[in-house]
């Protein structure tokens, strides 16, 4: 199985660390980014493939050079085998549509110069933009199947499938299981959960891990940056020309009026709880 | 006749290894390692988030002459990176009081002795955990950690694998049960049970802070070398047991172990035992005012003499270690963690020896006849015990004997000159030590007589402050299986399960913050006293699961006390 996970940067709104302007605008520049939180399932899914059924991850990430740490976190999270970095000032400013097409290049690039994908996983929305749209639109530039919403997953190498639970959000949520062929897109659900529980599974998680430690701190000695020109990109369809969407205001939500009246009631005056009592049939509904 | 199968119940779907091993204590790891030295496939479960979380021991760990395998047999350089001191000197004080009579005992310590250290477990243990994952990963196999086995998984009757919460089942040719003083495998298969006070000790330990040159200047040791220091006596309120001391590199191992039935017996608080020993007079030469505990621990202790399991197999299970009461206490000396090496590295030979064999049984049946012909057996549950238990642990015996010991004339007799020589030379006789009764003239009566007739008085100030139960709790860490306790208690009268109030470590009678409270109820009228229980706070010594009427098994896997020292 060879899997390409897809990650991204956003900034760390974690209290102490995230940074707001006077306005109430976020200071990017002064909030160390992250790995998008969302990511993680994405990567757990990637992880567990690997390891139930051996293989190659690599992690990839479209963003500024210092998106270099993010990829850097998910080699030691999930033991990438290896990072491509998708950077260039051209690429600046994308909407999702300009990244899933980014990210098609580089994936059909990745085909073409180094193994061809059997799986490429996906976080659920950004931590910052909320979309959603980016492994959808991805998917459809490869033109390969998508499963969303992954709880929990199986894969038949030997006949090319995976199976998926998912779930479906609705008045009640089910869970639905699908099967797809490889090679398809899979977003992981946030509620997506690892399972290993056979010894052998464990084992190989654990060699992963001392594997990935022994290569430490050099994670740049395995780290590939692709530009638009490598891309084969026309910078058209990327950055900010190639970007159709336009965010035309930013509204705060509005908060909640502060002054609400209030009465104070003795509980041991009768008279005044009686009248609570009054007030308040009206919306219990009855008499 | 059943035979062993290869493929290991494929057809079921279960996983499968060659050897399974339950535990990575000293037995554990000595059966892993020689086992994958026999390139044998071997899986190690351990429920500790790392071994050494949950294992404790007074920590002298010997290499003797007449063993067929010591640990640094199996793991070369185990003594340069985790022993903490080599023990070099060796004493006994027999207590009256604040009169003290001391015995060396460097010789009996040295008898069949070709190395001792006094070694921390979560170091030690780690340390070992590491090399026997490097060996066993060889051979396809390794260490899980965080999984704790339930229990034994059987078809048609027969034990064929384990079961765990963490993980499917998984069969195996063979099974490793070293899992410890409350083996939980031996007592699915029926192989040991928890039902008598008298054949356990329990052990209660602190681990104390001390600047290794502080160290080597108040006990007058060299910087490669360490002491041990045993008591016994009256200081223990008539519980049947003794203290010990032992110097590490930079810490003391504090503790004491008794006989648990004794501490039932007279309702004893064992935390307040130690306390004793901490505060006497004896120790402030060592301990000075800026007493610092790093850790309070305890554990149970089986006692060979008594539980060691003749034939310690069933079907492909065989136990090693404390798990079949592989646990020696020589007179003052306690021997377990080298018996559960040597009893580990047999197990695993006689599995290669029989590997062939179609009978399940064979491995378990070449275990036992190896620890009978290498002596460990003969160790283990010497045969003159058996001869003189017969008569000195007869109660009528005792109280004849304990009546002359308290009579003038007894006193007389321990205090003349000859008996002053001949004490000394009895107390470093193995065979002697090994005689002792396990009643209290040994314990209590002969050392206190010693004492008051030989000894002489300490006037030292002892100021150590000992912390309370609760602030001993409060260092402890936890990660507790919120809604998930391991122990219930099955019946909640004072009668059945009232002896744990006092008899665990931490808690005490008029304690709040303990695992177990006795609550008087009144219901229609009458008065009934109930024991009520809250497992946060557990050690896992085991001893509840002896002393009260309860359904026992260790937290699940990675859960509960994590020791840092051991
Ligand atoms: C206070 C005290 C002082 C002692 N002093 C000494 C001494 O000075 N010298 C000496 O030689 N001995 C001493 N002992 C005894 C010694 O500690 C034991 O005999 C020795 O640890 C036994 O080794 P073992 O490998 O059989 O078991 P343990 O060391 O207890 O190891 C058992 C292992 O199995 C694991 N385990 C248990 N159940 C499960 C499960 N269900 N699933 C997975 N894993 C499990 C445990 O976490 C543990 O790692 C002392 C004991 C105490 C309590
Ligand atoms: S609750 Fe039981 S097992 Fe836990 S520390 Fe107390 S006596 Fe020991």
């Amino acid at each position: 199985m060879r899997s390409v996970v897809l990650t991204k940067g956003v900034p760390d709104f974690s209290e102490g660390a995230v940074s707001f302007n006077e306005e109430g605008h976020l200071e990017r520049g002064k909030t160390p980014t992250v790995m998008n939180p969302n990511d993680r399932f994405a990567l757990e899914a990637a992880l567990q493939t690997r390891v139930r059924h051996g293989g190659h991850v690599s992690a990839m990430s479209m963003g500024p050079p210092g998106y270099a740490s993010v990829l850097e976190e998910a080699m030691a999270d999930i033991y990438a085998d290896d990072l491509y970095l998708l950077s260039d000032r051209e690429l600046a400013a994308s909407d999702t549509w300009a990244t899933a097409i980014t990210l098609c290049s580089a994936i059909e690039k990745y085909e073409r110069e180094v193994a061809p994908v059997d799986l490429v996983f996906a976080g659920f929305k950004t931590a910052d933009g909320e979309t959603g749209q980016t492994g959808p639109q991805t998917c459809w530039g490869l033109e390969w199947p998508i499963v969303t919403h992954v709880l929990a997953l199986d894969i038949d190498p030997d006949e090319g499938r995976l199976r998926a639970k998912r779930l479906v959000e609705g008045d009640v949520d089910e869970i639905e299981t699908v099967e797809a062929p490889l090679p398809c897109v899979v977003v992981a659900d946030p509620e997506f959960a690892p399972t290993y529980r056979k010894a052998s599974h464990r084992l190989e998680h654990k060699r992963l891990r001392a594997e990935t430690e022994a290569r430490g701190e050099e994670y740049e000695d395995h780290l590939t940056t692709w530009d638009h020109v490598d891309l084969n990109l026309d910078s058209e369809y990327i950055g900010l020309d190639g970007s159709p969407t336009i965010v035309s205001s930013v509204d705060p939500i509005p908060k909640a009026p502060a002054e609400r009246e209030a009465t104070m009631v003795d509980p041991d005056d009768g008279e005044a709880m009686e009248s609570v009592f009054e007030e308040l049939t009206a919306f219990a509904g009855g008499d | 006749m059943a035979m062993r199968r290869t493929d290991g119940g494929a057809e079921e779907g279960y996983e499968h290894y060659e050897a399974i091993v339950v535990g990575c204590g000293p037995g554990g790891a000595a059966a892993a390692s020689r086992l994958a030295d026999h390139g044998v496939e071997t899986l190690v479960l351990e429920r500790g988030v790392e071994a050494g979380s949950k294992n404790v021991s007074g920590g002298l760990i010997y290499a003797e002459e007449s063993a067929p395998y010591t640990i640094d047999d199996l793991f070369p350089g185990m003594r340069e990176a985790v022993g903490e001191r080599p023990i070099t000197d060796y004493y006994i004080h027999n207590i009256a009081g604040k009169k003290v009579k001391t015995y060396d005992l460097t010789r009996l310590h040295e008898h069949d002795t070709d190395w001792c250290d006094a070694v921390l477990r979560r170091r030690m243990d780690a340390w070992l955990e590491a090399r026997v994952h490097e060996k066993t990963s060889e051979t396809g196999g390794g260490v899980l950690t965080g999984v704790r086995v339930n229990g034994l998984l059987r078809e048609n009757g027969e034990i064929v694998g384990v079961t765990c919460d963490e993980l499917d089942p998984i069969t195996a040719d063979l099974i490793v049960a070293a899992d410890g003083v409350n083996s939980e495998l031996a007592r699915d298969a029926g192989l040991m049970d928890w039902e008598e006070p008298d054949e356990w000790f329990q052990g209660v330990k602190a681990v104390v802070e001390m600047d290794g040159e502080r160290i080597e200047d108040r006990f007058a040791i060299g910087a490669d070398e360490g002491v041990a220091h045993l008591f016994s006596g009256d200081l223990f309120e008539g519980v049947r047991g003794g203290g010990f001391l032992y110097t590490n590199a930079d810490t003391l191992s504090i503790g004491t172990v008794f006989h648990l039935d004794s501490l039932v017996e007279e309702r004893a608080e064992p935390h307040e035992l130690l306390d004793a020993l901490l505060t006497h007079p004896l120790l402030a030469q060592w301990l000075g005012e800026e007493y610092r505990e790093l850790e309070y621990s305890a554990k149970l202790v089986p006692d060979s003499k008594k539980v060691a399991h003749r034939e310690p197999y069933r079907d492909r299970l065989v136990l090693v270690g404390d798990a079949a009461g592989q646990m020696q206490a020589q007179g003052p000396i306690i021997k377990g963690m080298n018996h559960a090496v040597t009893a580990g590295a047999l197990a695993a030979d006689a599995f290669a020896r029989t590997r062939r064999d179609a009978d399940t049984e064979s491995a378990g049946r070449a275990y036992t006849s190896m620890l009978e012909e290498s002596g460990t057996m003969g160790k283990l549950r010497p045969r003159r015990y058996e001869y003189t238990s017969v008569v000195s642990e007869r109660p009528l015996v005792t109280r004849v004997v304990e009546g002359v010991l308290n009579s003038p004339v007894g006193g007389v007799a321990v205090g003349n000159p000859l008996a002053k020589r001949l004490l000394g030379r009895a107390y470093n006789s193995p065979l002697l030590v090994g005689m002792l009764p396990d009643t209290e003239t040994g314990y209590v009566t002969l050392p206190s007589v010693i004492g008051e007739k030989l000894g002489r008085t300490v006037h030292w100030e002892n100021e150590v402050e000992p912390p309370a139960l609760v602030d001993r709790i409060g260092e402890l860490t936890y990660d507790t299986d919120v809604g998930n306790p391991h122990i219930r208690l099955r019946d909640e009268s004072y009668a059945a399960s009232g002896a744990a109030v006092t008899a665990c470590p931490v808690s005490a009678e008029d304690f709040g913050g303990g695992c177990y409270r006795a609550e008087t109820v009144k219901t229609n009228g009458t008065e009934e006293t109930l024991v009520s229980l809250d497992t946060q706070p557990c050690v896992e010594c085991g001893t509840c699961a002896i002393v009260a009427d309860t359904e026992w098994e260790h937290p699940r896997g990675g859960k509960g006390v994590e020791f840092r020292q051991g």
